[in-house]
């Protein structure tokens, strides 16, 4: 992506400067899409994106995001855990099963429709709602800590209800023990 | 309640244009009602030295903060009649009539021979045609180095509104509050503080770690306030002289949510353990704190009455966040509703309340509410009566008091998006107005007055 840049502004420059000192403008627009060429090279190392993502290596940060999911998301004022949360959270605990060495914490958020202080207890609430699943699942509860930011740390920064969705959240991150 | 008949006898005296009887001098109200600001004259003060303009100035934040009130109509000095004002002699009060000035302020500012600053000044009732003692003096003279000009003016402008309008002063005091910047996902929370004017803007903590939530102590030397310092969201102490930040307490749960009591003494604080939020007193000095509320629901944001003897505080108990009551002593007590209990309900209005802040006079609780997608800052009496919404917007959040109880604090995001920005509105209602801030800024507590 770089490269396109480059070469774009290269061309830009190949074209404003020729433009400045010659009146010749046929003979100026051979270059630019000579040097065009290499762009479209570039697009070629994009597609092979499948390459990339067959290569996550089990254990690593990217398969929990990727293939186990990281955040359960509530309901307005809730901290009740719908049966899709209840499906992430189990794939979370497989998971964690399988890498005993990781230690995890997990976040609990709120939307900015609260007061700030309610919303701390709230997010610690939903924290603790995802902590006590996972341990209910066989997770030692010494490896999962529990943090809450309230309304402090928005994933989503429009003030709508598809932000608000997402912002009310139980967040999984891994804090160590992940293969890299 | 004679201080209102007072009010009403002098407005009435006043619409009907007669001289009020020196016994009932000028007196400006305060109360909900029709409302004129009472117009009030404060030409430059006299200059004695070379300084004259660190004398204007002092007079600018003086006529600045009076005007601030809503209850002043600060006069234009160029339309002043009367230029041979001299502190020692009576005003002409017909001069002053003429442009239907009702108080007059005459002053003096002198540099003193170490360097420091003095300045006099006398209040004048236009109407009653008299000098307007101050604290049984003729006058007053106020003394400080040149560089602590601003704290001068603040008393001066306090005295003339304690004067004029019965109320306790709180020119002379600062705001602590919570600079924001960069982008919502990725917000930069600093303590900071300023004047009540908005002068002297400074932060305290260098924004490494997010900040929450201060409050003052009762001498104005202490913060107590939220930090995530080191990942973990707990109650700190800040020591504004020395900058040292202090870990409170050993809890192992989040804190958060302090308040100190009016004693200074102790700090009210929630902790949230396993997914409960509880209230706890703690003792400043022994370190032991005591649980006020055991109870499955959150509990949190407590605020002391002034007496020590009751705590109102933030609970879902009920299924959504109201306002409760209940004794310090955890004895039960008798509620507005009928029957006893520790915790008494005070809020059954439609909507959310939260944040309730006591009134310093301890008539009156503050708080925000939320309803059909705003909120709204608004106070209701102890008993849970005389429910009265000051303000409204996309976001009010975070009320404080003004140290004598009359204006309150809080932060705004005026629509979906906006940048949070601090305000104040006076009890009546009225006089809603801006805090300027150099940053975004919201969590805004008031000082009490400073020593």
């Amino acid at each position: 992506m770089q490269t396109f840049l480059k070469v774009t502004a290269a061309a830009a420059l190949l074209a404003t400067g020729a433009c400045a000192s010659q009146p010749k403008p046929v003979e100026d627009t051979t270059p630019v899409v000579e040097n065009a060429t290499p762009v479209q090279e570039e697009v070629k190392i994009v597609e092979t994106t499948p390459v990339v993502e067959s290569s996550i290596a089990p254990g690593s940060l990217e398969d929990f995001r990727v293939n186990v999911g990281e955040r359960v998301y509530f309901d307005l004022d809730q901290y009740r855990l719908d049966t899709e949360d209840q499906d992430i959270l189990k794939r979370q605990a497989a998971w964690l099963a399988s890498y005993p060495n990781v230690r995890i914490l997990v976040a609990g958020n709120a939307d900015e429709r609260g007061t700030r202080e309610y919303n701390l207890a709230l997010g610690e609430r939903r924290a603790n709602a995802v902590k006590e699943y996972l341990v209910s699942l066989g997770v030692n509860a010494s490896r999962v800590d529990t943090v809450s930011y309230g309304k402090e740390r928005p994933v989503a920064a429009g003030s709508n209800d598809q932000s608000w969705a997402l912002n009310r959240n139980g967040w999984t991150q891994i804090v160590s023990g992940a293969t890299s | 309640m004679t201080h209102y008949i007072r009010h009403i006898l002098v407005a009435a005296l006043l619409v009907l244009g007669l001289t009020a009887p020196a016994s009932a001098q000028l007196r400006v109200r305060v109360d909900e009602g029709n409302f004129q600001p009472t117009p009030i004259a404060i030409p430059d003060f006299q200059v004695t030295g070379a300084n004259s303009d660190l004398a204007k100035q002092i007079v600018e934040v003086v006529r600045a903060d009076l005007a601030s009130t809503g209850l002043f109509d600060l006069q234009n000095p160029a339309s002043f009649i009367q230029r041979d004002l001299s502190i020692n002699a009576e005003p002409r009060f017909a001069d002053w009539k003429i442009i239907r000035t009702e108080g007059l302020v005459v002053g003096t500012f002198e540099e003193l021979p170490d360097g420091k600053v003095a300045v006099s000044f006398r209040l004048w009732d236009i109407y009653g045609g008299e000098l307007m003692r101050i604290n049984g003096e003729p006058g007053r003279r106020l003394t400080t180095t040149p560089e602590n000009w601003r704290r001068i003016a603040h008393k001066i402008a306090d005295s003339i509104y304690t004067r004029l309008t019965g109320e306790d002063p709180y020119f002379d005091t600062r705001i602590v509050y919570i600079a924001e910047t960069g982008p919502k996902t990725e917000r930069v929370k600093r303590l900071a503080i300023m004047d009540s004017d908005g002068a002297n803007q400074q932060y305290l903590t260098s924004g490494r770690s997010t900040v929450l939530t201060p409050r003052f102590s009762p001498s104005a030397q202490e913060i107590t306030y939220m930090s995530y310092e080191g990942g973990k969201p707990r109650v700190y102490l800040f020591n504004i002289e020395t900058g040292r930040q202090e870990l409170l307490g050993n809890f192992p749960g989040m804190t958060f949510s302090p308040r100190f009591t009016r004693d200074g003494q102790s700090v009210l604080l929630s902790q949230a353990q396993r997914g409960n939020t509880d209230i706890y007193l703690m003792n400043l000095r022994t370190r032991e704190s005591e649980r006020l509320t055991d109870h499955p629901s959150i509990d949190t944001s407590p605020s002391m009455s002034p007496d020590g003897k009751s705590v109102v505080f933030n609970s879902d108990r009920g299924g959504t966040p109201q306002l409760y009551i209940m004794n310090t002593d955890r004895s039960k007590r008798t509620c507005p509703g009928g029957g006893s209990d520790t915790a008494c309900r005070i809020t059954f209005g439609k909507g959310r309340y939260s944040t309730p802040v006591w009134s310093p006079r301890g008539d009156l609780i503050a708080f925000t509410k939320q309803e059909g997608g705003k909120f709204y800052i608004g106070v209701i009496g102890t008993d849970g009566k005389g429910e009265r919404l000051l303000t409204e917007a996309y976001l009010d959040e975070g009320p404080d008091w003004s140290p004598n109880g009359r204006v309150i604090v809080y932060f705004r995001e005026a629509r979906p998006g906006a940048s949070p920005q601090l305000f104040s509105v006076d009890l009546s209602g009225r006089n809603e107005r801006r805090m300027v801030t150099q940053t975004d800024a919201s969590d805004p507590a008031w000082s009490p007055l400073l020593q």
